[in-house]
């Protein structure tokens, strides 16, 4: 005996099972256009952006030599890694203190968008608008708008990534606060707790690790972005990595891709094992 | 029978004792954590040049600021006051759609580069360590670096124009969503997978017959998701001359037309939110039908 079927009895199971093998006619329907919208918009999309074969290819002509010329990374001089150092300093330390700061200044707002603790509804509504607002604008607009207020510099790139990261506390804090257990707030009011030791014992305990592993991640993200923040001239190493692209400085480009790289992935690893120590091996 | 506790027993004094240790292990290690802190915060702050004197002096610019990019509506021209803020409005809105476009393109490519790496690099599919491990530190490298200094490069590389931003933001998504695509394969159902390995099943039959139909709505979900970021993202590109609003909200900053700043600002606004919701829609609609 065999388990191979023939072709008669293959074809009279697709009789008698076709819909479940094939699928019902709509359902294919549905997702052939699906599929055919899709494409459309991205070929649509191809012809009216100015690409072409030929320049694709020129392109990559191009990119190819840069990569040949990115190495080996080399900074140049001594001199100048110091320098590029240096650059890389200043945007971790713009992205610690803007994260920093943010998620201090965020409490009283996160507190204002919160439906239980401003029950008003205009006043939920107009908070929770104005966040998403502040969120809406990219860090580097930010950026430029903070640098006519206190001139170029790692300040002005600080308080940009500040004032683009008060949106999003703002909304997390404010689900957080939300979201927050009544249970332990009423078990330590009924063992004969106060208003602040309900606050201390009952509500900082659910809501200080949340806090803590966000602004973690908030740090490991703002770290990226404030790589970028110097091209517009608030600091950091950004302002460094444009130079040298603009002047075709490719060596000193990979150098600085590559401490960047580094940078990251060491403020990752840190982030994820403090997160670990903060909040258990639970994930969140 | 009485709840008091005898504070003499021994076995009572040695929980307080061992308690109280706790306690002060714990005091002790918050306070490590707060100097170290407080430490870092001010070396970032020396780091940023943090400055709250020249920040007080000047900090009545920033209403200021935002202040003046407000247009001056009248009730009694309204039409012509709108008309007037909105001058640039037709151009204004061709170089959105470029925008989104250039998001929408990049977001697809993008996609299907994640799509083409992520079976590699998820652990219970992936054939050899090796290949998985390179896979994974490609994807990495591609989601770390910015894409505004992909475009940096690409821009000389392809010229001005929106290719280059289509490209960076493609490499960028590649990354991003090459991880969560992973992340969604290596959760899924092993069932199916045996099931038609059994039936002798070659590694593309298993992963298009067992594992595509699994994943599928998630990815399209992720995409959706990174679509909306892209957007954000492709507003910012022509910075560096990679085509979309860009170009023209860093001339109006820097030119100091400040109606034009916030005309611009809201459309892009306007824009985002718009697809903020409707890819919100779309989501829990796909991961719904998941779920049936």
């Amino acid at each position: 005996m065999t388990f191979a079927i023939s072709a008669e009895e293959r074809g009279a199971i697709l009789a008698r099972h076709g819909d479940a093998i094939r699928g019902s006619a709509r359902r294919r329907l549905t997702t052939i256009a699906t599929i055919a919208a899709v494409a459309g918009l991205f070929v649509y999309g191809l012809t009216t952006l100015e690409t072409s074969l030929w320049r694709i290819l020129a392109g990559l002509g191009n990119l190819g030599s840069f990569v040949v010329l990115m190495l080996p990374p080399n900074p140049g001089s001594w001199a100048r890694a110091l320098i590029f150092v240096k650059a890389l300093f200043e945007t971790v330390a713009i992205a610690f203190m803007g994260t920093v700061l943010a998620a201090t200044l965020a409490l009283p707002l996160g507190f204002l968008a919160a439906r239980n603790v401003v029950a008003n509804r205009i006043v939920h509504f107009l908070a929770r608008r104005s966040l998403d607002m502040v969120r809406g604008v990219d860090a580097l607009i930010w950026a430029l708008i903070w640098i006519n207020v206190v001139g170029l510099g790692p300040f002005a790139g600080m308080l940009a990534i500040m004032t683009s990261d008060l949106g999003s506390f703002g909304k997390l804090y404010s689900e957080a606060i939300e979201a927050a257990d009544r249970k332990p707030v009423e078990g330590v009011a009924s063992v004969g707790g106060g208003r602040a030791h309900e606050i201390r014992f009952g509500l900082l305990p659910q809501v200080l690790p949340v806090i803590a592993s966000q602004v973690l991640y908030f740090i490991e993200s703002n770290t990226r972005s404030s790589t970028i923040i110097g091209i517009v001239g608030a600091g950091g190493i950004g302002l460094y990595l444009s130079e040298t692209i603009r002047t075709l400085e490719w060596q000193q480009t990979s150098f600085l891709i590559l401490l960047i790289l580094v940078a990251v992935s060491a403020i990752d690893f840190l982030s994820n094992k403090l997160r670990f120590a903060i909040i258990g091996k639970r994930a969140i | 029978m009485t709840l008091a506790i005898d504070r003499n027993d021994p076995a009572v004094r040695a929980h307080a004792e061992a308690y109280r240790q706790a306690a002060a292990t714990k005091r002790r290690q918050t306070l490590i954590g707060l100097v170290v802190f407080l430490a870092c915060a001010w070396l970032a702050a020396i780091g940023s040049e943090v400055d709250l004197g020249r920040l007080f002096e000047n900090i009545a610019r920033f209403p200021n600021y935002i202040w003046q990019t407000l247009p001056t509506l009248h009730l009694a021209s309204l039409g012509s006051d709108l008309a007037e803020w909105y001058w640039g409005l037709h151009r204004w809105l061709r170089l959105l759609w470029q925008t989104i476009l250039i998001a929408y393109v990049g977001t697809v490519l993008g996609a299907v580069g994640a799509f083409v790496f992520c079976f590699a690099a998820a652990a219970n599919l992936g054939r050899s360590a090796w290949l998985r491990f390179c896979v994974r530190r490609f994807l990495e490298f591609c989601r770390t670096v910015p894409e505004i200094v992909f475009a940096l490069i690409f821009v000389i590389a392809f010229g001005l124009g929106p290719l280059p931003g289509v490209l960076a933001i493609a490499i960028h998504t590649m990354g991003a969503l090459g991880k969560l695509f992973s992340e969604v394969v290596e959760n899924i159902d092993l069932r199916p997978v045996d099931g038609i390995t059994a039936t002798g099943a070659s590694w593309w039959q298993v992963v298009r017959f067992a594992v595509v139909p699994q994943v599928l709505s998630n990815f399209a979900s992720y995409a959706l998701l990174r679509f909306e970021i892209n957007v954000r993202g492709a507003s910012i590109m022509g910075f560096v001359g990679a085509g979309g609003i860009g170009q023209d909200l860093i001339e109006a900053i820097r030119k100091f037309y400040y109606t034009d700043v916030s005309a611009i600002m809201l459309l892009v606004i306007l824009a985002v939110m718009l697809i903020d919701l409707g890819t919100e829609r779309l989501r829990h609609a796909l991961l719904s039908r998941e779920q049936r």
